[in-house]
């Protein structure tokens, strides 16, 4: 039966395409190899001038094969491949007791105490900033155009000033990198806040005036749970925005501890392969933050009747 | 007018309101008293096109315990009315009083339960909570909330769905919860504004019947807004047909059915006759306009 000797594997090739764990993980896992590919050429590439320039100083003679083994094993190269990364990465994680000040869990646990305490206060005050603009037309206009403005400074020029300033009134450490964490993210939160307070359909809106409802209850009662939707997706912009604001704020502060001192001394030494892991971790963070935002946002959905 | 002349006035105006009093109130035995009384009543819109006469110069007085349709094509200023008795707009000229009192006062005083052509419901809260929510904002009781949330879901046939979200329900079911949390704090007046109009037929008809038994079960005032003829007939004890432009009430009509009627009488003569009136009366006011 030659036929179903052939029509048999490919029945089973539709039946893993068709397997649930394939249908979910086969674009992610496609798209990282598609990249790995691309960043492992790359790395050829860039590294390549390098690579040969130091067989030719030594005057060694070298292959094709030798000239792309360099490439993928430079001390600094222009770009490391990502097994390099990798590498750095798994052994500053778990090479060093998470308190020494080799190790990235140390320099994560300084970046992220700023960066959730930033976050804390750029969410609060970014959601009584919306409220304050929802209740009155008067700050609206007066305050909107400086929030703005606020944004259009970059953050790289205002980082050292804030750090001095609040160096000269006593504040060192921990705040002022929060402060500075807090003032990129409040943004977002105020942007989608106001969108937020004002989304109540007007129909209930109606229906709080038919009942005589105090302004606190309209808040209370229909105001935030209408936000709420609008809260978690400026929360997660606001979330990474706030780790990059944590790890701008340790640049000028000379780099002592966290994920931007890393950079900084990695940049320093040309240790291109420290910044990358650097970049690497930051990277995970941001996203377990943002999912760490996803997640309660499903749980708070959940209790709040959301259809599944 | 010098107090001197008191004693005679007093007893006087007393007659004379008792007088329009029965007039108003048709055929009921005891006096009832006035639970809306408009006069002169114009709302005026600046738009950008201009000015637009939503309510022009509109007078009417609704006993307690009627249920009284407006009718009318779109445009003809019967929601915009209803909105001016809930105090949800303000009227430029003319008076208003609802059970005596201005419609803000009536409004702070929580006179009246108002159903809007959407059911509204709060999709963060559950069947139970939507119904609680004018009580949790009027400060009741944690037991009372829970005792009317029980009795009014009950009153619409919704037992059992306590704990459902509202897009769960039908839209029928909906609007009947948003009917149940109008009447959850038992206000004397119930305003409804195409409370039905989105629903298909079937479920119309069964509503119409259902808020018919509710009505003559709890004696409210009802103020009812709608464009179907039908509707206005079988459920009224008196139709106001308005017309746009300006909006104004051209024709109001006694409908003088028993309190417990059924989807029947609209095979009768008497419910023909009365909707031929309202259709002239409807179309008139189109004639105008054209």
């Amino acid at each position: 039966m030659p036929i179903g000797a052939v029509a048999l594997p490919a029945s089973a090739a539709a039946t893993f395409r068709r397997h649930p764990l394939v249908l979910r993980y086969a674009p992610v896992v496609t798209i990282v190899l598609a990249l790995l590919v691309i960043w492992y050429i790359a790395a050829i590439l860039m590294n390549l001038t390098l690579v040969r320039d130091g067989f030719e100083r030594e005057e060694t003679p070298y292959t094709l094969s030798d000239l792309i083994q360099g490439t993928m094993s430079a001390e600094r190269p222009l770009l490391p491949a990502p097994h390099q990364v990798i590498a750095a990465f798994t052994d500053s994680v778990f090479g060093y007791a998470p308190t020494a000040p080799r190790s990235l869990i140390y320099h994560s646990a300084v970046t992220l105490s700023a960066t959730l305490l930033g976050f804390l206060l750029g969410a609060v005050f970014g959601i009584a900033l919306a409220l304050l603009i929802v209740h009155s037309r008067v700050l609206e206009k007066s305050l909107l155009p400086w929030i703005i403005c606020s944004q259009m400074v970059p953050i790289l020029a205002l980082a050292p000033i804030f750090i001095v300033v609040l160096g000269a009134i006593g504040l060192q450490g921990l705040l002022p990198k929060s402060i500075i964490s807090a003032y990129l993210c409040f943004f977002p939160i105020t942007i989608g806040m106001v969108k937020g307070f004002s989304a109540p359909d007007p129909m209930q809106l109606d229906l709080m005036r038919t009942w005589s409802a105090s302004p606190r209850q309209v808040l209370a009662k229909l105001r935030w749970p209408s936000a709420l939707p609008y809260l978690f997706a400026s929360l997660k912009v606001a979330i990474s925005i706030s780790l990059i604001g944590a790890i701008v704020a340790e640049l000028p502060t000379g780099g002592e501890a966290g994920i931007g001192a890393r950079l900084l001394a990695g940049s320093y030494y040309g240790q291109t392969i420290q910044i990358w892991s650097a970049l690497l971790d930051a990277a995970i963070l941001a996203s377990g933050l943002i999912g760490l935002v996803g997640l309660t946002e499903r749980l708070v959905g959940r209790r709040m009747g959301a259809r599944p | 007018m010098p107090l001197a002349n008191k004693p005679f006035a007093t007893p006087l105006t007393h007659l004379a309101m008792n007088k329009i009093l029965d007039a108003t109130a048709q055929s009921a035995s005891p006096p009832r008293r006035l639970a809306i009384d408009v006069n002169n009543l114009s709302l005026t819109f600046e738009t950008a096109d201009g000015k637009v006469d939503a309510l022009s110069n509109v007078s009417l007085q609704i006993a307690e315990g009627e249920f009284v349709s407006f009718i009318g094509p779109s445009g003809c200023g019967k929601t915009t009315l209803l909105r001016v008795i809930a105090d949800l707009q303000q009227p430029t000229a003319g008076s208003l009083l609802v059970n005596g009192i201005s419609a803000e006062q009536a409004r702070l005083d929580r006179r009246y339960g108002y159903v809007f052509q959407a059911p509204a419901l709060f999709p963060w809260r559950t069947i139970e909570q939507n119904l609680k929510l004018p009580l949790e904002i009027m400060g009741y009781s944690a037991s009372e909330q829970r005792q009317r949330a029980e009795r009014y879901l009950a009153l619409v046939n919704l037992s059992g769905f306590e704990r459902k979200y509202p897009w769960q329900l039908s839209g029928g079911m909906q609007q009947r919860v948003s009917i149940a949390r109008a009447l959850s704090f038992d206000p004397a007046l119930l305003l409804m504004d195409e409370p039905f109009g989105a629903l298909d037929e079937i479920v119309r008809d069964h509503l119409n019947e259902q808020l018919l038994q509710l009505w003559d079960k709890t004696g409210k005032t009802v103020l009812f807004v709608t464009h179907s003829i039908p509707e206005a007939v079988f459920l009224s004890t008196r139709i106001v047909v308005m017309s746009p432009r300006p909006g104004r009430i051209i024709d109001i009509i006694d409908c003088d059915f028993p309190r417990q009627r059924t989807l029947e009488i609209r095979e009768t003569p008497e419910f023909l006759k009365i909707a031929q009136r309202v259709r002239i009366g409807l179309r008139a006011g189109h004639s105008y306009d054209a």
